[in-house]
């Protein structure tokens, strides 16, 4: 049995590689150890179609190394199935970019473009998307801010119409108007193409108001419920091992 | 006087080697393709003893080698380039010892020499191979190198992918080793191509400065030396560097 919630969800019905028909994505025992370190134990969950689920948990609780084991980059036990015909979007924490890499973020935007097999007029109405200018992808990625870049990070994630965005920390280094208007296009686009998406974030306040479920690492075991439940005073306590306050919207 | 096929060949060879040199620099391999080009000699030198193409012996080395350097990129990058530089000055070593005096010397340096019919069409056909797998592929590259992770989310199937272009970058420098030699192929990848990165803005502009400057070095290196009776192959990283030094002093767009 996994080290489900409080709440576990309810048994899909089981399926040889793609989960029932109402989840996205079904996650049972899964297992991340690097050498002789185990970061994540037997962890199980599952995120229903078109919702949103937040990963909470301190620093080195192994939020960015889920993410990891669910895109396929590192070795894992236990099984991920993500829903027939997932088409991904991934933004990445941050990335080590070489200043002076002769490459635009047209270019970047184009590659994509091109794997995902969508004509290049999509590569505007992605940056259209997340309020970056023509002009600023004209440039080397290189010269980019950090917030400018986070944004063309996004763009390369809402290309090709992905079902199931991932996103760690997505709005770090974009500035705090910004922050939100990012968030709003996100909750948006999920509204209007019933995206799938998981997010891993410390903001605490978004996470109450966007995320369906929360799932929080950094205590064993982990635990997984909807915000109302895993974002309590003593909860919060127990994963991050210390009081933590946060403005609650309404 | 340089025969056309042999240029031909020679130029379509510098093409494949500013595309192919344009991946190796923005992936920092700069030193490790150093070392690669270096594994080609034990096979030359083995080639020779048993009386084979030298080339042949070369190519099959140096496929030995990429197999082994895309085995290490699995382990962190700092391994790599610890046993990538045991590994292949050992490999250097080992040929050394295995050919000897003028076969050495032209092994290491690059002889021209007349080609049949065969080496040309073999030559130029591998050379257009290498040019288009890495213009067709330059999409799936330009994401790996900037993430592994977004390229395998993006559904690029990244270990084959750089198995592939190790591939391309062995047959490149086998095809250089007739005129530029063990030591110098390396160098035809990646001066033309740490030039362009300097002068372009983006990934068209790099592509086209890279082929294009080791095109002219090869084309003008052949011609000077024809004038000179100098060997071919030094010229021609002469002349590249030089475009790389006088790059520098060009302020980047």
């Amino acid at each position: 049995m996994g080290r489900k919630g409080r709440k576990p969800p309810p048994t899909p019905a089981r399926g040889i590689c793609s989960p029932a028909v109402n989840h996205a994505l079904e996650v049972e025992h899964l297992s991340v150890a690097f050498g002789r370190t185990a970061v994540l134990r037997d962890l199980s969950f599952r995120v229903a179609r078109g919702s949103t689920l937040a990963v909470i948990g301190p620093n080195g609780a192994g939020k960015t190394v889920l993410f990891r084991a669910l895109i396929g980059a590192i070795p894992y036990q236990g099984t991920v199935r993500w829903a027939s015909g997932t088409r991904l979007g991934y933004v990445p924490q941050k990335l080590d970019i070489e200043r002076d890499l002769p490459l635009t973020g047209d270019d970047f935007l184009a590659a994509k473009a091109a794997l995902a097999s969508v004509p290049h007029a999509d590569v505007l109405r992605s940056l259209a998307l997340v309020a970056l200018a023509p002009e600023v992808a004209a440039r080397p990625i290189g010269a980019l801010s950090g917030g400018q870049f986070q944004r063309l990070l996004l763009a390369f994630a809402l290309l090709g119409s992905p079902t199931a965005l991932l996103f760690d920390e997505p709005t770090a280094g974009v500035d705090e108007p910004g922050e939100e208007r990012l968030y709003e296009t996100i909750h948006r686009l999920q509204e209007e193409r019933g995206l799938t998406l998981m997010l891993i974030s410390h903001e605490l306040s978004l996470v109450s108001r966007y995320a369906t479920d929360v799932l929080c690492l950094g205590r064993e075991p982990a635990c997984f419920g909807p915000p109302d439940e895993i974002l309590t005073p003593a909860l919060l306590e127990q994963i991050y091992g210390a009081p933590l306050k946060y403005h609650r919207h309404t | 006087m340089t025969s056309i096929p042999a240029l031909a060949l020679s130029v379509s060879t510098a093409a494949a080697a500013g595309l192919v040199g344009c991946f190796a620099v923005m992936r920092r391999m700069t030193l490790a393709s150093d070392a690669i080009s270096h594994v080609a000699l034990p096979g030359i030198g083995i080639a020779i003893a048993f009386r084979i193409h030298p080339l042949l012996g070369g190519l099959a080395a140096l496929l030995v080698g990429t197999l082994l350097v895309w085995a290490l990129e699995e382990r962190t990058r700092m391994a790599t380039e610890t046993v990538i530089g045991v590994v292949f000055s050992t490999a250097l070593a080992i040929g050394a010892l295995l050919a000897s005096g003028e076969d050495l010397i032209d092994a290491l340096l690059g002889a021209p020499r007349a080609l049949g019919p065969w080496e040309v069409a073999l030559g130029i056909g591998a050379a257009l191979a290498v040019a288009a797998f890495v213009l067709s592929q330059r999409h799936r590259l330009v994401v790996a190198l900037v993430s592994t992770d977004l390229a395998r989310t993006s559904g690029v199937d990244v270990r084959r992918l750089s198995l592939m272009f190790l591939v391309a970058f062995a047959v490149t420098v086998a095809l250089g080793l007739r005129y530029l030699g063990v030591l110098l192929m390396g160098s035809l990848i990646i001066i033309p191509a740490a030039t362009a990165k300097h002068l372009a803005r983006d990934l068209h502009a790099m592509l086209a400065v890279a082929v294009s400057l080791a095109v002219g070095a090869t084309v003008v290196g052949e011609l000077i030396a024809d004038r000179l009776h100098r060997p071919t192959g030094p010229l021609i990283i002469v002349v590249a560097a030089a475009a790389f030094f006088a790059s520098l002093l060009v302020r980047r767009p």
